[in-house]
């Protein structure tokens, strides 16, 4: 899949196998080599130029930033050198919001996979009627994340439909945004149907691509419904896996809006992740060089996190092929 | 491979599916699982037609005993709805057409041409893949602060459409020019066709799906974007849509939940119908060229 990263296939080789046509166009320095290398850098210039101000100029700046204790109501701006790390060190809410971080992306992900696993399984069999789930299924993707998020805030309310819903069933449901536990179960499974939708289809996808004669031949060994999935289905989508979960990981790394209109990170810290924290710190505070201390850290997470799953990635694809 | 014996069970396992009992167990999980994927779009469309005092009535409504249409008059009278949603709109389709153009044009250059220091390059621009624009957003701030641009709608443009989030869209569109046979492009060349035109008149007609894929994913993140107008945006004409959806308050700051649903109705409904439309090639799109990595 990726290794094509290292080197571009199928630029036509601009000298070589076929002679250069005789009748030159244009001045004699502009060959069609020297031409295509500018079209070259003209085609990238603008996502170059714009990975360097809007990504990597900012990344350079939130490492200096961090060094710096920026108040903005005052003006002031002086170099700490580690004041902010170590502060982040000794934050008593620290350990809380990477609790938080943690428990909600371990539970995202975990969920996200299996349900996503589970649906596409469930639709990829032959049944009617197949392309109606997967529409309806997919179809919080489409839906505004706040507005998605705002239907569930009012279900979710003490005296709100779920409840309402529980009720009439006999059972006395919650105050699901107000407890530490189902906050961030709410959160969690919030965020979930929403997005649950675009893994299930990658899955489909690649449960599709699964060729016939392993199932054939399994069967022909014997193998049950439940030893084909293990054996057969479950090897043949590890790529697909390991894709889905590092998006899955870095996504719910990114989760914002969820938080802020449902729970505002409370009760408590119970559901204040790394960047709503980093939001807070920021913005209604003005602690920008605290908050990018934060960012630093968000960013270090992120990236051991990538670099892990893209060495297991590796593994994985050798494994595929030997 | 298959002798003789066995395809009498395979054929009837191809033609038939599950036996029945299976299938109907498949068909009961997938209409149990699918109640909260529907049930929420239903409960805001119907209760944004409910008074606000019936919202939370009990036993709950599952359909709007008496409808009216408060909500949606008071969420275009308490704020500027309409000239919000103009913004999220043409904000979202600026950057969708923005994204294509800056996406294909790089993903064609790193797929297709020869340049010196390409893969360097490439390397330098991939790095917004593990860069999330939410990691840098205290100094992008600083930096729209600077040129005079905080409470416009310039970073929710410049950002989206150069940085962090084009660059999966490039990384998608080169996977997909990387494909392309090689033959087209040099039949292009024997008439005489420039790069630009091999690019424009060859390889981007054949890349429909792929920039299918990346306009919708590229609409839909802009659509939904809420940090970034609420760190930039602080005028009320100027939010856009998530923005405006949780300002709908009484004069205490306590959320009018029909109001609330009734905008968030207007804001879903139109992207829903236009998914249901066209959902095969929403789905297949992202599904195929969207992310195969």
């Amino acid at each position: 899949m990726s290794h094509r990263t290292e080197s571009p296939v199928g630029a036509p080789a601009p000298t070589g196998t076929t002679p250069a046509p005789p009748p030159r166009r244009g001045p004699g320095f502009w060959t069609i080599r020297r031409r295509d290398q500018l079209a070259g850098y003209l085609f990238v210039a603008p996502q170059l130029a714009g990975t360097i101000v809007f990504v990597l100029v900012p990344l350079a700046l939130v490492f200096w930033y961090s060094l710096h204790e920026w108040n903005v109501l005052s003006g002031t701006f002086t170099f700490t050198g580690t004041d902010n790390y170590r502060a982040l060190a000794e934050d008593p809410k620290l350990p809380g919001v990477l609790r938080a971080t943690a428990f909600f992306s371990i539970g995202l992900v975990v969920t996200n996979l299996a349900l996503a696993l589970l649906l596409a399984v469930l639709l990829n069999q032959k049944l009617r009627g197949t392309v109606l789930f997967r529409t309806l299924f997919f179809s919080p993707v489409v839906v505004s994340l706040v507005a998605w998020t705002i239907v569930w805030g009012v279900l979710l309310q003490d005296n709100g439909g779920i409840n309402g819903l529980l009720r009439t069933a006999g059972v006395h449901g919650p105050n699901w945004l107000r407890g530490d536990v189902t906050a961030m179960a709410s959160v969690i499974a919030v965020q979930l149907v929403k997005n649950v939708g675009l893994n299930m289809v990658l899955f489909l996808a690649a449960l599709q691509g699964v060729p016939h004669d392993l199932y054939e031949a399994a069967r022909l060994d014997g193998a049950g419904r439940w030893r084909q999935f293990r054996s057969v289905t479950l090897p043949m989508i590890s790529p697909t896996v390991l894709l889905t979960s590092i998006i899955t990981v870095v996504g719910s790394l990114q989760v914002f809006a969820q938080i802020a209109v449902l729970t505002q990170g409370g009760p408590g810290t119970s559901t204040t992740v790394l960047l709503y924290y980093l939001y807070q710190q920021a913005f209604p505070f003005h602690h920008f060089g605290y908050g990018a201390t934060i960012s630093v850290l968000l960013f270090a997470i992120v990236l051991v996190l990538t670099v892990v799953q893209w060495q297991l990635r590796r593994k994985w694809v050798f494994h595929e092929q030997s | 491979m298959s002798s003789p014996e066995t395809v009498p069970p395979l054929r009837k396992d191809r033609l038939g599916g599950l036996p029945l009992r299976l299938k109907l167990t498949v068909y009961g999980v997938l209409m149990v699982l699918a109640v909260p994927f529907i049930f929420p779009t239903w409960w805001m469309i119907t209760s944004s037609f409910k008074p606000g005092n019936t919202v939370f009535s009990y036993p709950p409504q599952l359909w709007p005993s008496d409808a009216t249409l408060a909500g949606y008059r008071q969420a275009f009278t308490l704020q500027p709805f309409a000239q919000q949603y103009f913004n999220s709109m043409y904000i979202a389709i600026l950057v969708t057409i923005g994204t294509l153009a800056v996406s294909s044009l790089a993903g064609y250059g790193f797929a297709r041409i020869r340049f010196r220091g390409q893969n360097a390059l490439f390397l330098v621009v991939l790095t917004g893949l593990l860069i999330p624009s939410e990691v840098t957003i205290v100094p992008l701030y600083r930096m729209f602060a600077s040129w005079d641009m905080v409470d416009t709608h310039w970073p929710l443009i410049l950002v989206p459409t150069f940085g962090a989030p084009s660059v999966l869209a490039t990384f998608i569109m080169r996977q997909f020019f990387i494909t392309l046979p090689g033959e087209l492009e040099d039949a292009g060349r024997v008439d005489g066709l420039g790069r630009f035109a091999l690019f424009w008149r060859i390889a981007l007609p054949l890349s429909r799906p792929a920039l299918g894929a990346v306009a919708i994913f590229t609409f839909l993140h802009s659509w939904n974007l809420y940090l970034e107008p609420i760190v930039y945006l602080s005028t009320r004409s100027k939010f856009t849509l998530p923005q405006a959806l949780t300002q709908f308050t009484d004069a205490y700051g306590g959320p009018l939940w029909n109001v609330q649903l009734s905008a968030a109705s207007l804001t879903v409904i139109p992207v829903l119908v236009l998914f249901v439309i066209a959902q095969r090639q929403f789905i297949e799109g992202l599904a195929h060229t969207g992310l195969k990595g």
